[in-house]
């Protein structure tokens, strides 16, 4: 007994000895990375060498600029390709960008741009009307498979040639007079059509590389891959590592190089949003893509010069099955539209300090602002709940609303419950559905209440009114209206300013009127900045010309 | 012995056909498609696009052309990331999966199998308690919770590590590793402490001791091997569990692994992607479990003797 007790110790000391030994291993390891205790981080070693590092949401699907739809790749880019024209990085009004100049005509159907002699592409060769001409028709061929070629649709003839009508591209409106002279010609007068020129479907591509890397129509190519690609804009692609990194290094070819500051941006494919937080914490990164809910009011209250919250194009609503009953009556949606009570979401459920949004267009949409405007008035939506047949929520059947999968639109979801029970006594349900889901039934129109959002894709009020129109792909509420049609096809042939805003005018009261959808909050974007990020103007569609950007330490 | 590995390998065939028809059909029964959009796609482009990828032939055909493609090696084009084949993607991020596994298992062993030893040796007493609470702890910490705890204590507080990353700036594997590793460290630190008393309860160890070998002795060189066997058949499902399964510390600490897209090809209905990923995590898991199942026979006398006299 004794001698086992000996043994037992002895042992116990042999081991905790190797125990000891792998935790000092262990030590040893942290102690001698440790030794880095006072590493430079990016932030600092990007601020002195001109790096910046962006954190950019997800792996950009491509970076071929007709074919992709999503913001991170936007974000790329906006740093590797230049329109014809481009935008203020404040105020976002129209400048040069590979045209120095250009003229409309009077009837505002032509228009004429004249090309910079020193616009380059990145080997080296001018960049031409003919490459813009090659680069538009790829974007409208169907085979290629654009999700955006309806942003053509204003340019004469693109629709026939898209949908297969004509073969001939020779009849669509773009031209090229000579090599520095592109002609447009739209079907009707187009006051946004500039806007539309800035956005990544309208970016030109090297039509020599794309023909030596599987020609036009070839989905999927190597062209855009480091070492391959050729861009016209103020950076160049170095490199790409899968879920890894994307860099970009200044363009040394570009005509307005004077200007870039930066040597390089490097964007990290962070899809989480607490990730993301913790490596801006730590000087990994200058800018994040978001901020996660919990963190804003942290950030708020000990670091605000940080927290950048600005007001965003987009409008976060719900969609109204007109198809379903008691949907299919206007008062009965409009009663349900005027009971939610929008700043309690934005204050204490949402909490980015988005905006209530009582109306579907986003105020001051290029100076457009809708004076229609929901009311929150829970007794006047009790009467039209009763005119239509449910005194006090009485017989009113169970809806159901859907949304996918997230916890801000469970959290939206449960307060409007909340609210329709308190003010109109109705009980609704909540289902989370798997994004492709819920996609799906949103598009067959197999739901009753649905959670949406719309981000525009251009500054004008047409980009929101015209989802409304009857047989338009993202309307799918069921709903339609012959004079809110009318109106907007008014408003396209209109070159005027004051009547193409009377006209929205007309549709967003017949909007708050039949109530379709429910607009809930005006988005805001959130993101961490570092205070050495400057020229990083703040602007409604959050689009930033990385030429004007420079980083400067306060150390400095 | 050859035998019985390749009668094993033949029987993957057949597993391997299931799991790829299963999968195929689930993904084509589930709602959506790979180019289902917010925004409406245009009928000509959808069209065009269906074309493209075959998706337009039924749905039988389609099997066929992917089982024959798959079997010269070709296992097509990701439909999300376009111009990526899925063989590209696999190869980018399968080696760094491999090494976060790897660090991670070595931690396991090394922390789970000392505790375990520890605990058996005085089983009910403190030396027993503290490891296996704390075991217990690790099991129910959730990687989750423990990762961004880490990040937390080692990173943004005491700043010795960096917050992510693999590979980018020096010590940045620990952290993960770490995380990873401590859940499979409690594990295994339960399965070598009850294998461990098992075999310590035996007549030959009672023989080992009447002849008076040192504690040490009688561990190391007669109860290791035997103790060790319900952490061996463990190892198979834990290797597969923690290469399919990182997609968690992955994604916390930005990690170019393979973990996120078993995750995500499902999200995005990348149905070649999901195929791919699916085809390559069940052959890892049919080839660990053959040799977790080889190193157990070798392990134990009695199974090596049947299944040589099996065969």
């Amino acid at each position: 007994m004794y001698n086992a007790r000996m043994t037992s110790l002895h042992i116990r000391i042999n081991i905790s000895e190797r125990l000891l030994l792998v935790l000092s291993g262990i030590i040893l390891i942290v102690s001698s990375t440790s030794c880095s205790l006072d590493w430079e981080t990016n932030v600092e070693s990007g601020n002195r060498d001109g790096v910046l590092h962006y954190g950019n949401g997800d792996e950009p699907q491509e970076i071929d600029p007709h074919l992709t739809t999503g913001i991170p790749e936007f974000s790329i880019q906006l740093a590797l390709f230049e329109g014809v024209v481009s935008k203020h990085p404040s105020d976002l009004s129209i400048q040069p960008g590979v045209a120095e100049s250009w003229e409309i005509s009077e009837d505002q159907l032509t228009y004429t741009f004249h090309f910079r002699d020193n616009a380059l592409w990145s080997n080296g060769d001018p960049v031409t009307a003919h490459d813009f001409v090659y680069s538009w028709e790829r974007a409208l061929r169907p085979e290629l498979g654009s999700l955006y070629s309806y942003m053509f649709t204003y340019i004469r003839n693109a629709d026939k040639f898209f949908k297969g009508e004509i073969d001939d591209f020779n009849e669509v409106g773009i031209k090229a007079l000579d090599a520095r002279i592109l002609q447009v010609q739209l079907k009707s007068a187009t006051p946004f059509f500039l806007q539309l020129l800035d956005h990544h479907s309208y970016y030109p591509v090297h039509p020599a590389t794309i023909e030596k890397f599987g020609g036009m129509i070839k989905r999927g190519s190597q062209w855009s891959r480091p070492g391959n690609f050729v861009g016209n804009g103020s950076f160049v692609l170095k490199e790409w590592k899968l879920n890894r990194i994307l860099t970009v290094e200044k363009s040394p070819t570009y005509w307005d190089r004077d200007t870039v500051k930066l040597n390089e941006i490097r964007f990290y494919p962070i899809s989480n949003r607490s990730t993301e937080e913790r490596m801006f914490r730590a000087g990994q990164l200058h800018l994040t893509n978001r901020v996660p809910n919990e963190k804003i009011a942290w950030y708020r209250k000990n670091d605000p010069e940080s927290l950048n919250i600005t007001a965003y194009l987009g409008t976060y609503f719900y969609r109204f099955n007109s198809k379903v009953v008691p949907l299919g009556d206007a008062r009965v949606r409009k009663a349900l539209s005027m009971s939610i009570n929008r700043p309690q979401i934005v204050e204490h459920v949402t909490k980015g300090g988005q905006l209530p949004a009582y109306t579907f267009t986003p105020p001051n949409t290029d100076g457009f602002t809708s004076e229609a405007h929901v009311k929150y008035d829970i007794e006047g939506a009790r009467k039209l709940l009763a005119e239509a047949g449910f005194p006090d929520g009485k017989g009113f059947p169970k809806l159901e609303i859907i949304y996918n999968t997230d916890e801000s639109h469970r959290m939206v979801a449960i307060a409007i419950q909340q609210m329709w029970k308190k003010a109109l006594n109705i009980d609704v349900s909540l289902a989370n559905q798997d994004w492709q889901v819920y996609l799906e039934n949103e598009s067959q129109g197999n739901y009753q209440i649905s959670r949406a959002a719309w981000i525009g894709d251009y500054l004008d009020a047409n980009n929101f009114l015209d989802m409304w129109l009857s047989n338009g792909g993202n309307n799918r509420t069921g709903w339609s209206n012959q004079e809110y049609d009318a109106n907007i096809a008014a408003a396209a042939k209109t070159p005027d300013k004051q009547e193409r805003f009377r006209l929205f005018q007309k549709n967003e009261q017949i909007l708050i009127d039949e109530s379709p959808v429910m607009p809930i909050y005006t988005y805001t974007r959130v993101f961490l900045i570092s205070p050495s990020l400057k020229g990083w103007d703040e602007n409604i569609l959050d689009q930033h010309p990385y030429k004007h950007a420079y980083l400067q330490s306060d150390e400095q | 012995m050859i035998k019985f590995i390749a009668l094993r390998l033949l029987q993957a065939i057949p597993v391997l056909l299931i799991v790829i028809t299963i999968t195929f059909a689930l993904i084509h029964a589930a709602p959506g498609g790979p180019f289902s959009a917010e925004r409406a796609v245009p009928p000509e482009v959808l069209e065009a696009l269906n074309a493209q990828y075959n998706l337009d032939d039924p749905i039988h055909v389609q099997f066929f052309i992917y089982l024959k493609n798959v079997a010269q090696g070709d296992f097509g084009p990701s439909f999300k990331y376009t111009g990526r084949s899925v063989i590209e993607i696999i190869a980018a991020g399968m080696p760094v999966t491999f090494e976060l596994g790897l660090y991670a298992i070595l931690i396991a062993l090394i922390l789970g199998i000392s505790a375990g030893i520890l605990a058996s040796l005085k089983p009910n007493s403190l030396q027993d308690y503290i490891p296996m609470s704390l075991a217990m702890t690790g099991i129910c910490l959730p990687t989750f919770v423990l990762g961004p705890l880490m990040v937390l204590v080692f990173a943004i507080w005491l700043e010795w590590l960096p917050v992510s990353g693999w590979g980018y700036i020096p010590g940045d594997k620990i952290l993960p590793s770490l995380t990873l590793g401590f859940a499979y460290a409690a594990y295994i630190a339960r399965l070598s402490r009850g294998g461990m008393l098992e075999i310590l309860s035996q007549d030959f160890i009672r023989t080992a001791r009447a002849k008076g070998l040192s504690t040490a002795a009688i561990v190391f060189r007669h109860a290791l091997r035997g103790g060790m066997q319900p952490v061996v058949s463990f190892m198979g499902p834990a290797l597969a569990g923690l290469l399919s399964g990182s997609f968690v510390v992955e994604t916390i600490f930005q990690i170019p692994g393979m973990g996120r897209y078993f995750v995500q090809a499902a999200f995005n209905r990348d149905y070649t992607l999901i195929l791919g990923t699916t085809i390559f995590f069940a052959t890892l898991i049919i080839i660990f479990n053959l040799l977790a199942d080889i190193v157990t026979i070798w392990l134990n006398p009695r199974l090596r003797d049947s299944s040589n006299s099996n065969n």
